[in-house]
């Protein structure tokens, strides 16, 4: 295809637009984009922005339920807790930054979720994450663990935000591209949501928050792109975070959303003024008027296109009541933030940007967003890994303790507390279940209910059956809600992929959604927001297929809230749902024989309903003392973690004492602890409700003890749970 | 009974504390912005955690210059009782109420953490419980730090409030989170009523949360 443009085609390819894309920029406008406006174009339909892979796909996803208020498309979901609250959740990506810098790019993750949240009206509770890293002994992974945690700490500890749980796991397809997902959670009144639509013509558009100064410009087309041996160079487009300014724009925020004055409000995120300024237009199907001159700017002598593509953090755009100017400029002034009338609200559905008397752009509203470029990538399935048949010899089943403590040691299944203990996750006097049960459990402030809240995904399964994997991913944190004892409502999505201009990728991500889908659908367990980040790739080389979803249930009576922790000495412990021995794609066969082979292991939706309903009634009728739901690395590393946060022991004593029975990851279990006088009621319970329960063993003394075969005592496992993290980061 | 609660901007226990006080004291606290420059009288006036001017200058440097300081200074020396908690007690540290220094933690990393201080004065109004205590701490910059001399004063003159001990009460290098010297989670000013700790009692007045010690470091104020 030949160029025919005036435009400089090399200046339009650095913009990340191909050329039909640009020739339909020319045609909507009847003319060739200015300067700026090519700058606003690339801003707006980077796949970033504008989903244009993903949004066909994204499509299918159930997003309705009884208690789901506000669904995708806006700045985050909102979900109904009874008694007119409302629970605001989302979950985003900040990969590509991260990569580049650590610290910052972290940081400035959850900075970008947070406003999110409070953009709604809502305070924010609780900050979770979902992380990964390439292998431990690639060069870089030391350095951007540190960073990431430590980005992550410093904003979310300033802003006193309790961050309260979150997952990590290593693997060498992450080690040119990590992934950093931040989800926030924040509660509000249901009359008192707000949303992003301008509306009321001749209304003002006001800035609000920090000056915007010269960076991250561009950083979202950065994160729509590859990375190579180069990308370090792409420094300048990572924001700096400011923390102490957001927590001033939390309060300012808050405190004006007490009075009626703000008709629309949008925080000012990936491609800053570009997005948030057309996203309260198109919403409110109006055009808006801007003076840039006006905008509060920290370097001298900017740019209409530097102030339009500028990611400066802490800023929101808003729509005010006429009116009301002077007294939301007041509280702005108390919190010492910027607050400038910026423009109007306009009938023309256009974007016009002026500066110094002069129009710099006029674009029509719907060009940028209804006629931003959709894609039905082409797509390839890839067969399933099939059936692997493990070597009977290579299972010693005198060796079963040995092997759990080598993967109890093992980065991705040994103690996370390292890493949070370096965050602050119990400011807010909140938090009924701290990091390390298998949901973090966050008291509504002044009441006597709770929300539950975990992360999850299993990259390997995603990988080697990315239809299983999709579904695990939602089951996984469905499972963790109901062994808290949380009724699940509803979930976030963070869907991390390579590029999808590759059958292949595009593939994976076909699948998980489908995968997702089906899960969401039977469980009744709808998407409420999430984020899209593709193109996290480094030299051709894609990261495993990263569907990470975000799940928050709620816990109508606090006393009903359950830990994985051991409670008593004595007591029973039986699994809930069938164990077959599933050893194919394993933690098992991963960390102890160094292989990643076999089948994703299958999920029956039914089942797995039937088993969570079954443990929600044991909550309900007070029999469970502890629960706990059997994940990665399977029955015994799951009744291992509920010794280690209890320190009371168990000895083991079921029927079957084999490497597939202990480190098997069958799907659709948990373990439970009860009172051994309820055994009998415990033993109906289960037949009335058709559900497999089997005998483990009961708890005892400080000793894992495996009857007729090996034990070891909790402290000394205990030492070898806890010590990777700080050798390792040493 | 009249508390009063300071509020920085920056200041994220400020709601914290205010709910643990109307739940031990049944009365809530009055906030009082950092630009206010009287309190009314007080039976207690916290100085709550948080990140002050979000502390990218040395910790409480700047909070310590805000207009509302004088009148803090003043009613301490007037007998006011004040507790400064985490960066309120860097900040009283920054007005000279309280000696010495807080400096980065000595593992150069934040920590969230339960922990257990043991009252070293026993006749103060916030120590003389006399017991060992569990509740979090949440710091990048506790690691208490004096000149021998300071250290040597504050220890004759009994202004040591807390050390961090063990669950049992013995005070060693194992239950020492940060590295402060001689294990010092909180001091004391001389006339012993304004008192400076680390750890966040605010965040232990209910079992639900871990722990319900902190009321004991309330209660002599409070009741």
């Amino acid at each position: 295809m030949t160029w025919e443009h005036k435009t400089d085609q090399s200046l339009v390819e650095s913009h990340g637009l191909k050329h039909d894309e640009f020739d339909s920029i020319v045609q909507g406008l009847g003319r060739e984009p200015n300067f700026t406006e090519l700058g606003i174009f690339s801003a707006m339909w980077n796949e970033h922005c504008s989903y244009k892979s993903s949004k066909f796909w994204l499509k299918k996803l159930p997003t309705t339920g009884d208690r789901v208020v506000q669904g995708p498309g806006e700045n985050a979901g909102v979900i109904d807790i009874d008694d007119g609250d409302v629970a605001v959740f989302k979950m985003e990506s900040h990969n590509h930054p991260s990569y580049i810098e650590p610290y910052q790019g972290a940081a400035t993750g959850v900075g970008g979720i947070l406003r999110d949240i409070f953009t709604m009206g809502a305070r924010p509770v609780a900050n979770l994450n979902a992380l990964r890293f390439g292998e431990p002994n690639h060069p870089k992974t030391k350095h951007l663990l540190s960073g990431v945690v430590e980005g992550i700490g410093g904003y979310g500890n300033c802003i006193g935000i309790p961050t309260v749980g979150g997952e990590v796991n290593f693997h060498p397809s992450y080690n040119g591209n990590i992934l950093v997902n931040a989800m926030t959670v924040g509660i509000a009144k249901k009359d008192k949501i707000f949303y992003s639509a301008a509306a009321g013509i001749g209304n003002p558009v006001v800035y609000v928050g920090s000056k915007t100064g010269r960076d991250g410009i561009h950083g979202a087309t950065m994160a729509s792109a590859e990375f190579d041996d180069d990308s370090e160079d792409k420094k300048p487009t990572v924001q700096v975070g400011d923390p102490f300014t957001e927590k001033l724009l939390l309060e300012a925020c808050l405190e004006l959303m007490k009075e009626q004055a703000i008709i629309a409000i949008q925080d000012m995120g990936a491609a800053g003024l570009t997005s948030s300024s057309i996203e309260m237009a198109s919403k409110g199907n109006v055009g808006l008027e801007i003076d840039l001159t006006k905008v509060p700017m920290r370097a001298s002598n900017m740019t209409a296109y530097e102030l339009m593509l500028s990611e400066s953090q802490e800023r929101m755009l808003m729509v005010l009541e006429p009116g009301k100017e002077e007294m939301a400029r007041n509280i702005f002034k108390k919190w010492d933030l910027e607050f400038e009338v910026i423009g109007k609200v306009t009938d023309t559905k256009n974007l016009v940007l002026n500066m110094h008397g002069k129009e710099e752009a006029c674009i029509p509203i719907n060009i940028l967003v209804e006629d931003a470029p959709e894609y039905q990538r082409d797509y390839t399935v890839r067969e399933p890994a099939g059936e692997y048949q493990i070597d009977p010899n290579t299972l010693n089943s005198k060796t079963i303790i040995d092997d759990l403590v080598i993967m109890l040691s093992h980065p991705n299944l040994c103690s996370r507390r390292w890493i949070w203990e370096q965050y602050d996750h119990m400011v807010m006097a909140d938090t009924l279940v701290r990091p390390g049960s298998d949901a973090a459990v966050v008291r509504v402030h002044g009441t006597n209910k709770a929300i539950a809240i975990s992360t999850d995904c299993s990259p390997t399964y995603c990988k080697h059956n990315s239809f299983e994997g999709g579904k695990h991913a939602v089951v996984e944190t469905w499972r963790n809600l109901v062994a808290s004892g949380a009724l699940p409502i509803a979930i976030t999505d963070c869907m991390n992929f390579g590029n999808p201009e590759k059958p292949e990728i595009m593939g994976e991500f076909v699948e998980c959604i489908r995968g997702m889908t089906e899960a969401c659908t039977i469980l009744n367990y709808p998407v409420v927001s999430g984020n899209v980040s593709l193109y996290n790739e480094t030299n051709g080389e894609g990261i495993y297929p990263t569907p990470a979803i975000g799940g928050v249930g709620l816990i109508k009576d606090i006393s009903k809230t359950k830990t994985i922790a051991f409670k008593q000495n004595n007591s029973l412990v039986y699994a809930v749902g069938e164990t077959k021995g599933h050893l194919g794609n394993s933690q098992y066969l991963s960390i102890v024989q160094h292989k990643e082979l076999g089948s994703t292991p299958v999920i029956d939706l039914n089942k797995e309903l039937k088993n969570g309903k079954f443990i929600l009634e044991l909550v309900n009728q007070d029999l469970a003392l502890s629960a706990h739901d059997i994940g990665e690395g399977g029955l015994l590393v799951a009744a291992a973690e509920m010794s280690l946060s209890s320190g009371i022991g168990i000895t083991i004593d079921c029927a079957i004492k084999s490497h597939e029975f202990f480190f098997g990851e069958d799907q659709g279990r948990y373990l439970i602890e009860i009172d051994i006088q309820n055994d009998d009621t415990l033993k109906k319970l289960s037949a009335d409700h058709g559900v497999v329960v089997e005998y483990i063993g009961q708890t005892k003394d400080a000793v894992i003890e495996i009857k007729e075969n090996s034990k070891i005592s909790i402290e000394e496992l205990k030492n070898n749970h806890e010590k990777w993290f700080p050798d390792f980061t040493k | 009974m009249k508390s009063h609660v300071i509020v920085f901007p920056g200041s994220n226990c400020d709601r914290d504390v205010a709910v643990a006080i109307e739940r031990i004291s049944g009365s809530a606290p009055e906030m009082i912005w950092h630009k206010n420059t009287s309190i009314a009288e007080s039976d207690l006036i916290v100085v709550p955690g948080g990140f002050s001017y979000g502390d990218y200058l040395r910790c409480g440097a700047i909070a310590s210059t805000s207009p509302i300081i004088n009148e803090v200074v003043k009613k301490a020396k007037a007998g006011v009782p004040v507790i400064g908690i985490c960066n309120g007690f860097q900040i009283l540290i920054e007005t000279s109420l309280l000696d010495g220094a807080l400096i980065r933690n000595n593992s150069l990393s934040f920590i969230c953490k339960d922990i257990y201080i043991k009252p070293e004065n026993t006749s103060s109004i916030f120590t003389k419980n006399n017991v060992v205590a569990k509740m979090p701490i949440a710091h990048n910059e506790g690691n208490y730090f004096a000149t021998s001399d300071t250290i040597k004063k504050i220890n004759d003159n009994d202004q040591v409030a807390f050390r961090y001990c063990d669950a049992n009460g013995l005070i060693n290098e194992g239950s020492n989170p940060n590295g402060s010297i001689d294990n010092i989670a909180g001091i004391l000013n001389d006339n012993k009523n304004v008192l400076g700790l680390m750890p966040h009692p605010e965040r232990a007045v209910e079992l639900g949360l871990g722990s319900d010690d902190g009321k004991y470091i309330f209660e002599g104020v409070l009741k």
